[in-house]
């Protein structure tokens, strides 16, 4: 029973469910692969799916070293927008939004996205002058914006505080009404799914331990289950980036940062949307399960723990209470942390490096989730064509040399603040 | 929780400190013979270690002084603490 359909559901429950089979295979590592992508995560599979389906290549291996969606694609937020400014941004994660739109069709995989519209709320003038000039520029590339007053933002999310007593009164907000969340789990298998059916080998607990070199090219991959020979091979291994790339011999403008997110116990239909505070940090949306899904700031030290601290737990927390005051009477029911792979202008890096074969997806921040699909497609048409595509051209490794940084917020060469 | 032993005023709540990042980067001595080269590693490279981590500390609200650290990524555990100037090695 390959394709999902009403059909085939009603079949399978008439028939006990003994028939489906199962979603990807479990392949031993062949000998010889003409990519080898390394890290099952969202963006290594998407970028799977993408080289087989828009590039023909099948010929294929995902390496990931534990399973698929125990890394970051199973610990975000699930926020996907592309309110973006900048030029070298901007047109990627429209892109990307838009192969949100046609991806439950397109991988025969319900990924849940639901445009239910993120909210920024702005706090001063100077902040709404700001949102007002994002909102025209991001309207000018073709994005959808709207600026809203006080009450338009009343209107849709009454329980905010509007209160006289609320420390940085709502003034307004950006709203995407196109953005939304997604199952981030569904993400992954969904990709993972559509990418083995293209003939993809989707490799779990196979951990990369080495690059085998000749000259300036990558010629096969030492892994916990033995050497894998390949053509070419792109990196996608988001707070793990900097360690292997070292063992491909490359240093990178990256630092892994701790970045918490929290989810309550399940609540009646409540926030609709995503809401973004414009005071602090912190963004909350609703989980169709009905848990309030929720974070803020990173740790802010160098970390590869997964887990982070009580004092930014507490932050977010107050940002959140200063926002809505009845969050105070809501339970978290869990928190987790994940790594950040923060780069020196808070844009990604999807590009061709010092090593002739092999390419580079890494420098997410806080943003990877949104990004998969626009990710992995970019990313294979790098790998495909040995050259960028429009939409990542100025993604490149060597900005930080040439000084052409994409810093949407502004924010220089400190990783802890994008 | 992280407790940094602030060689001023003890061992420290880490809220009361700002992350001052990598302390291994050393800014080019003379700007003038440094080369592009140079500053591109000193401003954007990072070795990024999973591991012991040498780094400074801002004691914000503290002594207000900056203090090295030696502290392992993957646990957060603080290996050593001292002055920016100090050498450190686990254990100290």
């Amino acid at each position: 029973m390959a394709e999902y359909s009403v059909f085939s559901l009603i079949r399978n429950a008439l028939g006990g469910h003994k028939d489906w089979i199962r979603a990807w295979r479990d392949p031993e590592p062949k000998k010889h692969y003409d990519v080898i992508v390394i890290g099952g995560g969202g963006h290594g599979l998407a970028t799977a799916y993408y080289l087989a389906r828009n590039h023909g290549i099948t010929n294929v291996a995902v390496l990931e070293k534990g399973w698929i969606g125990g890394g970051n694609v199973g610990r975000n937020t699930t926020i996907v927008r592309s309110n973006y400014m900048l030029d070298g941004n901007a047109h990627f994660y429209e892109h990307s939004l838009k192969l949100w739109e046609g991806l439950s069709r397109d991988l025969n995989y319900n990924v849940m996205f639901s445009q239910r519209g993120v909210l920024n709320l702005g706090h001063s003038d100077g902040q709404m002058d700001a949102y007002a000039r994002r909102g025209n520029t991001m309207r000018l590339n073709g994005v959808d914006a709207e600026l809203l007053d006080r009450k338009d933002v009343q209107r849709l999310y009454p329980h905010l505080d509007f209160s006289a007593a609320a420390r940085f009164p709502i003034y307004g907000g950006l709203l995407q009404a196109r953005g939304g969340t997604a199952r981030h789990d569904a993400v992954a298998w969904g990709f993972a799914r559509g990418a083995d059916r293209l003939g993809v080998d989707i490799i779990q607990n196979c951990e990369v331990t080495g690059f085998e070199r000749d000259g300036n090219r990558v010629t096969g991959i030492q892994t916990t289950r033995g050497t894998i020979g390949c053509g070419r091979v792109g990196m996608a291994v988001a707070g793990n980036t900097s360690r292997v790339a070292a063992m491909a011999g490359l240093r990178l403008p990256i630092e892994s940062h701790v970045l918490q997110a929290f989810v309550s116990e399940p609540l009646k239909p409540l926030v609709d949307g995503v809401i973004t505070y414009g005071a602090g940090h912190f963004y909350i949306s609703q989980s169709d399960k009905g848990g309030l899904v929720l974070g803020g700031d990173l740790d802010f030290y160098n970390s590869y723990a997964q887990r982070g601290n009580l004092p930014t737990v507490e932050h977010v927390m107050a940002c959140g209470l200063a926002m809505m005051p009845y969050l105070g009477r809501v339970r978290i029911l869990r928190g987790w942390g994940g790594l950040m792979d923060m780069s020196m202008d808070g844009s990604p890096i999807i590009s061709k490096t010092p090593i002739d074969n092999l390419y580079l997806n890494a420098g997410w921040c806080y943003g990877g989730f949104k990004a998969t699909p626009g990710s992995g497609y970019v990313f294979a048409h790098t790998i495909a064509n040995d050259t960028p595509h429009d939409f990542n051209k100025a993604m490149t490794l060597d900005r930080f040399a040439t000084g052409h940084l994409i810093d949407e917020g502004g924010k220089g060469p400190t990783p802890k603040l994008h | 929780m992280i407790r940094i032993p602030c060689p001023h005023c003890g061992p420290r709540d880490h809220a009361e400190f700002s992350y001052a990042g990598d302390a291994t980067k050393i800014r080019p001595a003379d700007p003038d013979a440094a080369t592009a080269a140079d500053w591109h590693d000193y401003v954007y490279f990072r070795d990024n270690p999973r591991g012991p981590h040498m780094e400074y500390w801002h004691h914000t609200q503290g002594c207000r002084a900056y203090v090295k650290v030696l502290r392992d990524t993957s646990t957060h555990e603080v290996l050593a603490a001292g002055m920016p100037g100090d050498t450190l090695e686990a254990g100290r």
